[in-house]
C-alpha cells in the first residue's frame, strides 16, 4: 500500500454563519510529512475538525478524498475506518471507557490479541507502542484521558496512532503540552511511522520546534482560511524568524 | 389509555372502601399478640386516612394516581415453615444469583413475604438472623427507624407477614456479607410486604445485600428447569418493601440493595437509616425492574461525627418509571452525608430524583453533598432532577449538583474519530458512566453481579 494520497481541493467550511476555510487546497502523499503553520485564527484547527467531521462544522464547498474515497460523504467513524486519524489538540475525557475497549471497538477487523487486549497484559501493539513512547503502562487501564496530564494525553494520542495504524494522520498541535524530551519521543515515533507503514502526516503547529523533529517534506502557511505559502522546511525557518506578518 | 383514565376517576372518589386491604384482612395473619395488634392498628390507620395523590408534594411527578389497590390482594396468609435447606421450590430460581455472591455469613430467603430459609455460619452470640418475631425487643425495634409512618409504610405495617431481623452484636466484625433475598412469585395480583430490620451494634462492622427479585420474570432469576421462562406476559404485583437500618455508635454497615422486579410490577419501597456517633453507613441501591418503582431513602445522622454515603444506579426502559426520593437529615454536629445517584433512561421511560438535604439547628460543621446525574438516551425518555436544601445552621458545608442530558457529543466524537460505530460508542459511554459508580459498590463481592445486571439492562456485554 504505497502511493496513496489525501487530496484537499478548494475546501470551504466554517461554523454556521461564518466561513473560516475559504478554499484550502493541498495534497499529502503516503509517507510524506506536511506541516501547516499559521497565526491564531487562521483556520488550522477548523481544518483538522472539518476533515474528521466534527459536529458543529459545515462544509460549504470543495472536496476531500483519501485514496480516491470521498471522505466528506462519510460519517466520522467511516472516515477513521477509511484510514484517517486525528490526533486532537484537546483529547477528550471519556469516563469509565478504557483504552483497550475503545481501540478494539475502533478496529473490529483486527484481532484483540494483536491490538494487545489480552488478559496477559503483555504483547500486542498496545504494549509495544507504550514502550516506544515511554507511556506509563499503568495508564493503559485508565479510562480514556481521565486524570492524565496534558503531556500524557498527547502521548496517548500518539499511542493510539501507533495501534490503529491509519493511512493518514492529522496532528493538531500534538506538540502543545509536551516538554522537549517528550516532543522528541513523539516526533520520532511519527517520523518512524512514515517509514514503517508509509503514514502520511499533516501536522498542524504554531512552532518550528516540532518540525525540527518531524522533518517535514512540505510546509504550508495558512492565513485567513487559505494556504498563502507553500515551501520546503526553509519556509518554517523564515516564519520562525520573521513571524506571520508578511502572510496576513 | 382508557383504563388509566378510569382508574384516575375511581381514585378521585376516595376514600372508596377498599375491598382487600382492610383491618379484617390484616387480622387474618398470624403471629405474636404484639404483632397482630400492630397490624390491626396500622390497618385501621391506613383505612381511615386518604390515599396519597399526585397533588401531595412528596408524590409530585409520580404515577400514584394510576395505582388501583383493589387489583391486588395481600400475600402470605399461608405461612411456610422456615427451612435451612432450600428444597424444590421457587428457591431453585435464585441458585445462580446467590452463588454468584460468593462466600456469605448468612442467608435469609422470603417467598412472597413468608420466611422460607435462614442459614448462618456465624454464631448466635455474634449475629441474630431470621424471623424477627422470635426475638425479644422486636416489638420496640420494629418501626423505630422509619419516621412518620404513613400510607405505604402503614400498609407494610398492616400486612407484613414475617419481618426479618439482622442483628449484629456490639463489637462484632463480620467479614462476609449477609444475603437477604425476597422472592416474588405467583399468578399476578399479589401484594407483598417485605420487611427488614438491620441493627449494627456499637463498634460492629458488617455488610448486607438485600435483593428483591421477581423469580418468574425479573432479571437475575434463573430460568425454570423446564426451560420455559415465565409467563408470556409479565405479571402485575405490588411490592412494598420497608428496610430499617439502625447503626449504633462507632459501627460500620455496608448495605447493598437490588430491585429486580417484573416489568408490570408496582413497587413503593422505603429504606430508612439512623446513624450513631462516629458510625458509618455505605449504601448502594440498584433499580432495574418494575413498571412504577419508587424508592424513598431517608438517612438520619443522629450522632456527632456520623457519616452516610448513599449511592444509587438505575436504568429505565420501555414505559417504566423509576422514582427516587431522598432525605439527608443532619441532626448532630460534624456529620457527613454524601449522596450520588446516577441513572439512564431509554425508550419512553421516565425517572425522577427529588432529594432534600436538611441541616438542623445544632448540626454545626456538617458537610452534605448531593449529586444526581442522568443520561437521557432516547427522545421519548425523560428525567426529572430536583435537589433541595433546608439549612438551619450557618457553620456548614453543603453542595448539590444535578445534570440531565444526552450522551456527551464530544465523547461520542472522540470515540467515532477512532473508528468506533455510533451505536457502539454510545454503549461504551453509557457503560462507562455506570462503571464510575459501580466501582463504589461497598461490598466487593457483589460488584460483578451489579456490573453485569446494569450491563444487561443497558444492553452491552459488561460494565
Amino acid at each position: 500500500m504505497s502511493t496513496g494520497e489525501l487530496v484537499i481541493k478548494e475546501l470551504r467550511a466554517g461554523i454556521p454563519g461564518r466561513e473560516i476555510l475559504r478554499g484550502v487546497s493541498l495534497t499529502v502523499r503516503s509517507g510524506e510529512v506536511h506541516a501547516v503553520m499559521g497565526p491564531n485564527g487562521s483556520g488550522k484547527s477548523t481544518l483538522a475538525h472539518v476533515l474528521m467531521g466534527r459536529p458543529g462544522y459545515e462544509v460549504l464547498g470543495g472536496s476531500v478524498t483519501l485514496d480516491g474515497i470521498d471522505l466528506l460523504a462519510l460519517p466520522t467513524w467511516q472516515r477513521a475506518r477509511a484510514g484517517l486519524f486525528l490526533g486532537m489538540q484537546h483529547p477528550i475525557e471519556v469516563p469509565g471507557v478504557s483504552l483497550v475497549d475503545s481501540l478494539t471497538a475502533a478496529r473490529p477487523s483486527v484481532p484483540a490479541a494483536e491490538i494487545g487486549a489480552t488478559d496477559a497484559g503483555v504483547g500486542g501493539r498496545l504494549h509495544d507502542e507504550a514502550r516506544r513512547i515511554g507511556f506509563d503502562e499503568r495508564f493503559l487501564d485508565r479510562p480514556l484521558n481521565v486524570d492524565l496530564s496534558g503531556g500524557e494525553r498527547k502521548r496517548n494520542e500518539t499511542l493510539q496512532l501507533g495501534v490503529l495504524r491509519p493511512r493518514f494522520a492529522i496532528l493538531d498541535e500534538i506538540d502543545s503540552g509536551l516538554d522537549v524530551d517528550a516532543l522528541g519521543v513523539v516526533g520520532r515515533r511519527v517520523q518512524e511511522a512514515t517509514a514503517e507503514w508509509d503514514l502520511g502526516v499533516l501536522a498542524i503547529t504554531h512552532f518550528r520546534r516540532l518540525l525540527d523533529v518531524l522533518h517535514p517534506d512540505v510546509v504550508h502557511v495558512l492565513s485567513g482560511g487559505r494556504v498563502v505559502a507553500t515551501g520546503g522546511s526553509d519556509l518554517a525557518e523564515i516564519v520562525d524568524r520573521t513571524g506571520y506578518a508578511a502572510y496576513v | 389509555m382508557g383504563s388509566r383514565l378510569a382508574n384516575r376517576a375511581s381514585l378521585r372518589e376516595r376514600p372508596a372502601v377498599l375491598s382487600t386491604f382492610t383491618p379484617d384482612s390484616a387480622a387474618a395473619f398470624s403471629g405474636p399478640a404484639w404483632l397482630r395488634q400492630r397490624r390491626s392498628a396500622a390497618a385501621e390507620a391506613f383505612s381511615s386516612s386518604p390515599l396519597p395523590t399526585e397533588k401531595d408534594e412528596v408524590w409530585r411527578y409520580s404515577r400514584i394516581d394510576q395505582l388501583d389497590l383493589d387489583r391486588f390482594r395481600p400475600s402470605g396468609t399461608m405461612p411456610v415453615q422456615p427451612s435451612s435447606d432450600p428444597g424444590p421450590s421457587p428457591s431453585d430460581r435464585i441458585h445462580s444469583l446467590v452463588s454468584s455472591l460468593g462466600v456469605r455469613a448468612g442467608l435469609v430467603v422470603t417467598i412472597n413475604g413468608v420466611l422460607a430459609t435462614v442459614a448462618s455460619s456465624v454464631g448466635d452470640e455474634l449475629l441474630t438472623l431470621g424471623r424477627a418475631t422470635e426475638h425479644a425487643h422486636m416489638e420496640h425495634l420494629l418501626g423505630s427507624v422509619v419516621s412518620e409512618p404513613r400510607d405505604f409504610q402503614l400498609l407494610n405495617d398492616a400486612f407484613v407477614v414475617d419481618p426479618v431481623l439482622v442483628d449484629v452484636q456490639p463489637g462484632v466484625v463480620i467479614d462476609e456479607p449477609i444475603v437477604i433475598v425476597h422472592m416474588i412469585t405467583g399468578a399476578g395480583g399479589d401484594a407483598v410486604f417485605p420487611r427488614t430490620m438491620i441493627r449494627a451494634g456499637a463498634s460492629s462492622a458488617a455488610g448486607v445485600i438485600e435483593i428483591v427479585v421477581d423469580v418468574d420474570t425479573g432479571l437475575l432469576a434463573d430460568p425454570p428447569s423446564d426451560g420455559v421462562r415465565g409467563p408470556n406476559r409479565p405479571l402485575e404485583h405490588l411490592v412494598v418493601p420497608v428496610t430499617e437500618l439502625q447503626i449504633a455508635d462507632d459501627a460500620t454497615l455496608d448495605f447493598v440493595s437490588v430491585q429486580s422486579l417484573g416489568a408490570e410490577t408496582w413497587q413503593v419501597a422505603h429504606q430508612a437509616s439512623t446513624i450513631g456517633a462516629n458510625a458509618t453507613l455505605r449504601s448502594f441501591a440498584v433499580a432495574l425492574g418494575g413498571s412504577y418503582a419508587r424508592l424513598r431513602t431517608d438517612s438520619a445522622l443522629a450522632g456527632a461525627g456520623g457519616t452516610s454515603m448513599l449511592r444509587a444506579a438505575y436504568i429505565g426502559r420501555d414505559e417504566q418509571m423509576l422514582d427516587f426520593r431522598t432525605l439527608q437529615d443532619h441532626l448532630a454536629p460534624r456529620t457527613t452525608s454524601d449522596l450520588l445517584f446516577m441513572g439512564a433512561v431509554a425508550d419512553r421511560s421516565h425517572s425522577v430524583y427529588s432529594g432534600l438535604i436538611r441541616v438542623r439547628r445544632g448540626a454545626v460543621r456538617s458537610d452534605a453533598m448531593q449529586t444526581n446525574h442522568n443520561l437521557v438516551l432516547d427522545e421519548g425518555a425523560h428525567a426529572d432532577s430536583v435537589p433541595n436544601l433546608d439549612i438551619e445552621e450557618n457553620d456548614v458545608k453543603c453542595s448539590h449538583a444535578s445534570t440531565v442530558g444526552p450522551v456527551d457529543e464530544d465523547q461520542r466524537y472522540y470515540l467515532e474519530s477512532r473508528g468506533v460505530e455510533p451505536q457502539r460508542a454510545e454503549q461504551l459511554i453509557v457503560s462507562g458512566f455506570f462503571q464510575s459508580i459501580a466501582e463504589q459498590v461497598p461490598l466487593a463481592g457483589t460488584r460483578s453481579l451489579i456490573g453485569n445486571a446494569l450491563a444487561q439492562r443497558v444492553g452491552v456485554g459488561h460494565v
